[in-house]
């Protein structure tokens, strides 16, 4: 059983405090959709309502075409998994999935088979009889999701689930997640401040800042076309670099910027789309840096930083004007800290942002 | 070098050495309280009184008591007022905990109220509830009269002695269960509620599958401390009953005050303090035993 969730216009207030301020977003049934954002930008509080563990100050959620941000919690057909797990501590793990299905009437049979089922899906039969104390963090993790799916909801509801687990179990745990939304074909939402998690996770993610959705998007979209500089900043390791325009040219089919030392940047980016007044930034990421010869290049930088990472290595660098820039290069780069080196724009790869902070992109 | 000074930080296991970090708090614990009760109880096997030496005098005091029909009312007079008092108690108090563990100015207020019964000494409790049961001008009289009833003398009725005392019990003494409850309740992670809300769980089974398993310890160890308390019912039945009527209010403890300090018998008062302390000993022990075999201790 899957659904979809419409908000409508969301607001929630606490005392003179506004923690979301007139969010509207659409969840397809079957979707797995993450809200990614910084600590403090309201995206657990939206799960919360969507839950009913918080009352709506204004606006309204619907599931399936039915309101129910008036129902209580237990009425409203969604299962949570929280971040400390919340089991109940003194229920084994098999009365821990059964208690919610118990509370309901279901009969002791029907009861039996749907735990038995979960725990077959989740590997956790082994462990019916234990109680949380006696399991492990990722184990416990099994169980909150197996309390979650045999109530077989018609959404999932997931807070921040895998920042509590170790490197290795959170990609793993990461992997079964996205395999159990490929199988249960349900409806998930997920909330974290974890990038990674959102790419790897999410068919849609919705990118929360200070309030408000800053942008709706495929993990690709929001990566490649990042709807503002907040979104363009905050996705993606390392961070996309910004640079000053001092000039930006309108005048060919497509626009061209001038850096500070009068390098001229070509870019993608079609003049007739832009807004021809105020300031605009250059955005670029690291992988769209090229480092050429002394012959063509855009910029000269001097190397204060040599990150390697195996497949790749970032390339830190200062320009002249004292400007940060994130390069990079092959694994096996020759690059050594105290280097100058020359850096190449690619235009495809070439973002401006206006002075409100709005993403302008090329063609690909 | 390394080696001393590892043999130097790393005390052995079990060395008797480390015995010296509790020495302080041993040497009171012996003086103070092993030695008495030992003294006591060889106390209980003399017949004796403050003014010479005892006569030793074996179990003669124990079958005594056992004989002793005053005695053996103090005793069962002891466990009715148990019985009435720590069930209540605990059940008012956990009942008080659960409605005021919330954060709001009023839940802070009341706690303080319901707290303050227990800063006041015996008889000034005692006054109180004298002047609640006092017949023809105590506040219940006026009231029963209010209603058209006649009033009780409530503390001189044999039905209603033990009674009134164990009222004024249970008013003065909610105030510490209340806090334990209420620390005992902030202790349970608010997660665990709301996913009980998002499991449809009813504010009953919420209670009784949640909070109470939650606070099993708190409440194990609160009816253990009332247990002891109560059995030691002495300043309350002395003040405002002495006792009567016709010794249907009277305790052990004021039993063992009688034989000991009015009667000078001081052999057979340590004798019913040592059936007291086994008395204690049994019930609390056996709370222990049955709650923690159904897997909460």
């Amino acid at each position: 059983m899957s659904a979809s969730i419409e908000i409508k216009n969301v607001t929630k207030k606490y005392g003179n405090l506004t923690v979301l301020d007139n969010l509207s977003l659409h969840i397809a049934a079957n979707e797995f959709i993450v809200f990614l954002g910084p600590s403090g930008c309201g995206k657990s509080t939206l799960l919360r309502l969507i839950a009913g563990l918080e009352t709506l100050t204004e606006g309204e959620i619907l599931i399936n075409g039915e309101r129910i941000d008036t129902l209580p919690p237990g009425a409203r057909g969604v299962a949570m998994v929280f971040q400390n797990y919340a089991l109940y501590p003194h229920m084994t793990v098999s009365k821990n999935m059964s208690f919610g299905l118990e509370n309901i009437g279901e009969d002791k049979q029907t009861i039996a088979q749907k735990v038995q089922n979960a725990a077959e899906i989740l590997e956790i039969d082994h462990l019916l009889d234990r109680k949380p104390a006696q399991l492990s963090g990722g184990q416990r993790q099994r169980v909150a999701i197996g309390r979650a799916i045999v109530k077989q909801p018609k959404a999932f509801l997931f807070d921040e689930p895998l920042s509590n687990l170790d490197a290795l179990l959170r990609s793993r745990t990461r992997l079964e997640l996205a395999q159990l939304h490929h199988r249960l074909k349900s409806t998930m939402v997920f909330v974290t401040h974890d990038q990674v998690e959102a790419m790897t996770l999410a068919d849609r993610i919705v990118i929360m800042n200070n309030r408000t959705i800053e942008q709706i998007g495929t993990p690709v979209e929001v990566y490649r076309r990042p709807a503002t500089k907040f979104v363009a900043g905050f996705v993606g390791s390392p961070a996309m670099n910004f640079l000053n325009a001092e000039n930006v040219d309108f005048d060919g089919l497509t626009v061209r910027a001038t850096l500070s030392g009068n390098a001229v940047i070509e870019t993608n980016i079609l003049s007739e789309n832009l807004m021809k007044d105020g300031a605009f930034s250059v955005g670029i990421r690291a992988e769209d840096l090229d480092i050429v010869d002394a012959q063509n290049f855009d910029i000269r930088v001097q190397v204060e930083v040599v990150e390697r990472l195996g497949e790749r290595t970032l390339i830190y660098c200062r320009q002249a004007d004292g400007v940060e820039i994130v390069a990079d290069d092959e694994g096996n780069s020759s690059i050594k800290v105290g280097d100058e080196i020359h850096l190449k724009f690619k235009p495809s790869g070439v973002h401006l942002f206006d002075s409100t902070g709005l993403g302008h992109h090329g063609a690909e | 070098m390394t080696g001393v000074v590892n043999s130097f930080l790393k005390p052995k296991a079990g060395s008797w050495s480390n015995a010296l970090f509790i020495l302080p708090y041993l040497i009171f614990f012996i003086g103070m309280l092993v030695y008495p009760l030992i003294l006591g109880i060889e106390l209980s096997f003399y017949k004796l009184d403050l003014f010479g030496p005892g006569r030793f005098v074996g179990f003669k005091n124990y079958i005594r008591l056992f004989s002793d029909k005053i005695f053996i009312q103090s005793v069962m007079n002891t466990l009715y007022f148990v019985v009435l008092t720590v069930p209540a108690i605990v059940l008012i108090s956990l009942f008080i905990a659960i409605a005021l563990n919330q954060e709001s100015k009023t839940s802070s207020l009341l706690r303080g109220i319901f707290f303050s019964s227990s800063v006041l000494s015996v008889t000034i409790v005692t006054l109180i509830w004298r002047i609640v049961f006092i017949p023809n001008d105590g506040l219940l009289a006026n009231v029963f009269v209010g209603l058209g009833w006649e009033p009780i003398g409530f503390l001189s009725r044999p039905e209603w002695a033990l009674v009134a005392v164990a009222i004024t019990t249970i008013w003065w003494c909610i105030g510490l269960p209340m806090m334990l409850f209420l620390a005992a309740l902030q202790q349970v992670p608010k997660e665990v509620y709301e996913a009980a809300a998002l499991d449809n769980t009813s504010k009953f089974r919420t209670f009784l599958y949640i909070t109470v398993p939650s606070i099993m310890r708190t409440i194990i160890l609160t009816i253990i401390i009332e247990i002891i308390l109560q059995f030691q019912l002495f300043g309350q039945a002395q003040l405002m009953t002495n006792g009567g009527p016709n010794g249907t209010s009277r305790p052990i403890v004021m039993f063992i005050y009688d034989a000991a300090y009015k009667r000078w018998d001081i052999g057979y008062a340590a004798a019913a303090s040592q059936v007291l302390f086994a008395m204690i000993l049994v019930a609390a022990m056996a709370q222990y035993f049955f709650s923690s075999r159904k897997g909460h201790g």
